[in-house]
């Protein structure tokens, strides 16, 4: 059992099976971390270093708990403050980060491509933690993994996802792999927060909330990102929740067991309705983040053991 | 004396390519002869294309201010190597080539160290600002061939007809940047499906359109003569045909990159491939060649902007936009030829005569009493292109590992040879 990439830099470059192969070892991290001794051996005597050049709170927290439950050493790096500041670049931080043999970077960086750029420079297991608004690879990944415990399956479901999806790096990932895995994606949301082109991205694309919503089985709900923004995108927050704010009678629209996701963190009374959020039989945000700490150890487990693999090889050669 | 034979002599005036020989005397074409070899000692050119010296309209040579990117040296080497005899550079220099004094730097620098010849455009406003028109009735008397704030747009209506109507009174050529400033802004790539996969911010190709479109009405308001530095977008095009047609004094350019690579050359965050304007879809790239093989398209050239490693090696958004393009001009173009876009008189039209009749330059002709500058060439000769074998200071080519046809064997500058493939 393996993954066919040596980093885990974007939903775009994993097979279906690879996809397939990290959901269900992280089953079995779901099961490990909900015991009273969470604690395995599998990264044991590895290093991990959490980049973070973009403030996060959810993400590294996840990724630090994960790297910690399965043995490794954990350095959090939070490098919006120091190095970028006395004007050294993104290839030398690598580099130099490089030097002391981490085993697996995890890295979050407001620029695009950022990531793809860093695992061009080093040898250890590179995993992207969100580039911009390009990619979130292990963020699609615990949501495919909520969508498919609740329903049982990621092919042939009906997926909204909702919102700003101009700025959104979710929903590059989810889009990419809610298509791989077979399922149909509609995207919500003003013509504004649409990127250029997406309607080529085997989407269907909707402007009104309720028309988008009927009978879908999965409401995924995306993060107003006041702070990407540059310019008007919309008139106002209370404008924008009016006709893209799930609320109640928007939610009637979709399959009466659809389920409610959100990445986090929620902007309430702007893009969710409290109420939702917060109603257990609807709403599996809380499970998201449950998921997420599992689905980031099983990556890390596979990417490790990939890392393992390539050194075994090196060492016969 | 010199007298190069049996070579296919490429004409862009009559649009002829056919053997023929040249006899150089004083520095100048004295004869050109089809069928019989003229008497004396000849030099056999063994069929290979012989044409006028490329003129590339646009060149950035990095002095003052960041000689360790190029010099003048280091980039008369590489136009030398390219088949280019005359550069005609940019005022986007460190500081901006905006008075007598700078440009007086520049051209002086020119003739101390670069070996062909150097033509000298200026800013028209000081420091590229955008702000107040630089002293142009000066620079034009010191010798600039062209006024131009480079990529930066003088988005002042006002301010840029001012100049513009100053300009005409001096008989000036005004070339302009059409990338409209606010929607351009921050963008790094040209929008749709492609940017959106890599999550680069992209500028619409409406940008050029809508500046191109404000350029034209300023042009028809004030009757300067103008040209377009760069036009890469199949939505400009009409814009640019109808101000023809309407009889205004304009005329365009394409860069090199643009009529040989398309977006999806970005792929994997390349920043090589970044450019300004960024590149376009393949429809543009398409509709801007055939732009060029109708005439509509006046000028290629190769925008050369050298660049170092440092400011290549960022993330995309982040590093530095520009290519290299002195030496690569050349092979590069024959992709247009070998792919049967147009033949090999209508590229020198776009690469020697037109920018010779913009100009005013005698060269840029393969005719009796032109100057001797000329490039013997294999048209169809393989290599894989090294970029460290470039004579540019900097290698930032997109053309890296490219397999390409086309090499430069000899140039003439003034019937000298500057250079010779070894």
């Amino acid at each position: 059992m393996g993954i066919s990439v040596r980093h885990l830099l974007g939903i775009e470059q994993l097979s279906p099976t690879d996809i397939t192969t990290i959901l269900d070892l992280a089953e079995n991290y779901v099961d490990l971390n909900r015991q009273a001794n969470k604690h395995s051996e599998v990264l044991a005597g590895l290093t991990q270093i959490n980049m973070f050049f973009e403030n996060s709170t959810r993400t590294q927290a996840s990724f630090e708990l994960a790297g910690k439950r399965l043995g490794a050493d954990v350095m959090n790096m939070a490098l919006g403050a120091s190095s970028i500041k006395k004007g050294e670049t993104l290839v030398d931080t690598a580099l130099t980060l490089n030097a002391m043999n981490p085993d697996l970077l995890v890295m979050r960086h407001p620029q695009s491509g950022a990531v793809d750029l860093l695992s061009e420079k080093v040898n250890c297991a590179v995993l992207n933690a969100g580039d911009g608004r390009h990619e979130h690879p292990t963020q699609a990944l615990l949501d495919a993994l909520t969508i498919r415990r609740a329903k049982g399956r990621l092919h042939r479901l009906s997926v909204a996802i909702c919102g700003d999806i101009a700025h959104s790096r979710v929903a590059r990932s989810n889009i990419f792999l809610l298509n791989k895995m077979e399922s149909r994606i509609r995207l919500i949301a003003p013509q504004t927060l649409l990127p250029s082109g997406i309607d080529k991205f085997g989407v269907e694309v909707f402007d009104d909330m309720n028309e988008g919503l009927k009978d879908v089985d999965v409401v995924m709900m995306l993060r107003l990102q006041r702070e990407r923004m540059d310019g008007a995108f919309i008139p106002s927050e209370r404008e924008y929740y009016h006709r893209w704010g799930l609320d109640v009678k928007k939610l009637a629209n979709a399959k009466p067991d659809a389920i409610v996701m959100h990445p986090g963190p929620m902007n309430r009374g702007v893009e969710i309705d409290g109420d939702i959020a917060d109603d257990v039989t609807r709403s599996v945000i809380q499970e998201q983040v449950e998921m997420g700490v599992a689905v980031r150890m099983a990556a890390m487990h596979l990417l490790a053991d990939g890392l393992r693999a390539t050194k075994r090889e090196d060492a016969i050669c | 004396m010199l007298i190069l034979t049996n070579a296919r002599l490429i004409d862009p005036e009559k649009g002829t390519d056919k053997l023929g020989s040249v006899v150089i005397k004083n520095g100048k074409i004295a004869e050109i002869v089809y069928g019989d070899t003229p008497k004396g000692k000849t030099t056999d050119c063994g069929g290979k294309c012989l044409a006028p010296g490329i003129i590339d309209i646009g060149v950035k040579v990095c002095e003052p201010g960041e000689r360790h990117k190029e010099s003048f040296a280091s980039a008369g080497r590489a136009a030398a190597a390219g088949g280019v005899t005359t550069m005609v550079i940019r005022p986007d220099t460190k500081p901006a080539i905006d008075s007598p004094e700078t440009l007086h730097f520049a051209l002086s620098r020119a003739v101390e160290d670069a070996c062909v010849n150097v033509l000298s455009m200026a800013a028209m406003t000081r420091g590229r600002n955008g702000k107040e028109m630089a002293e142009i009735g000066f620079l034009q008397d010191a010798g600039a061939v062209a006024f131009s704030d480079a990529d930066s747009v003088i988005a002042d209506n006002k301010i840029f007809g001012r100049c513009l109507t100053y300009a005409k009174g001096l008989g000036a050529l005004v070339m302009g940047h059409i990338q409209e400033p606010s929607l351009s802004k921050g963008s790094a790539v040209t929008s749709g499906p492609f940017a959106t996969k890599l999550g680069l911010p992209g500028a619409s190709p409406m940008a050029e359109r809508i500046q191109l479109e404000r350029d034209m009405a300023l042009v028809e308001m004030t009757g300067v003569r103008y040209h377009v530095d760069q036009i890469s977008t199949a939505v400009a095009l009409p814009v640019l045909e109808r101000a023809k047609a309407a009889g205004l004094s304009v005329t365009a350019g394409a860069s090199i990159h643009h009529l040989t690579l398309n977006e999806l050359d970005v792929e994997g965050y390349r920043t090589f491939f970044k450019v300004k304007p960024p590149l376009r879809h393949e429809t543009d790239r398409v509709a801007t060649v055939e732009a060029v093989a109708s005439g509509l398209i006046d000028i290629i050239s190769s925008m050369h902007t050298p660049q170092d490693e440092e400011s290549k090696r960022l993330p995309f958004e982040e590093a530095a936009s520009g290519a290299v393009g002195l030496e690569t001009l050349l092979p590069a173009a024959m992709q247009l030829v070998h792919g049967g876009y147009m033949d090999m008189p209508t590229l020198w039209r776009a690469m020697s005569l037109n920018p010779a009749k913009l100009l005013g330059l005698a060269g840029g002709r393969l005719a009796k009493g032109a100057p001797a500058d000329l490039v013997l060439f294999d048209p169809d000769k393989p290599f894989v292109l090294d970029r460290t074998t470039l004579k540019s200071k900097s290698k930032n080519t997109p053309f890296d590992g490219r397999r390409m046809q086309g090499v430069v064997l000899r140039t003439f500058l003034g019937g000298q040879e500057i250079y010779a493939k070894s």
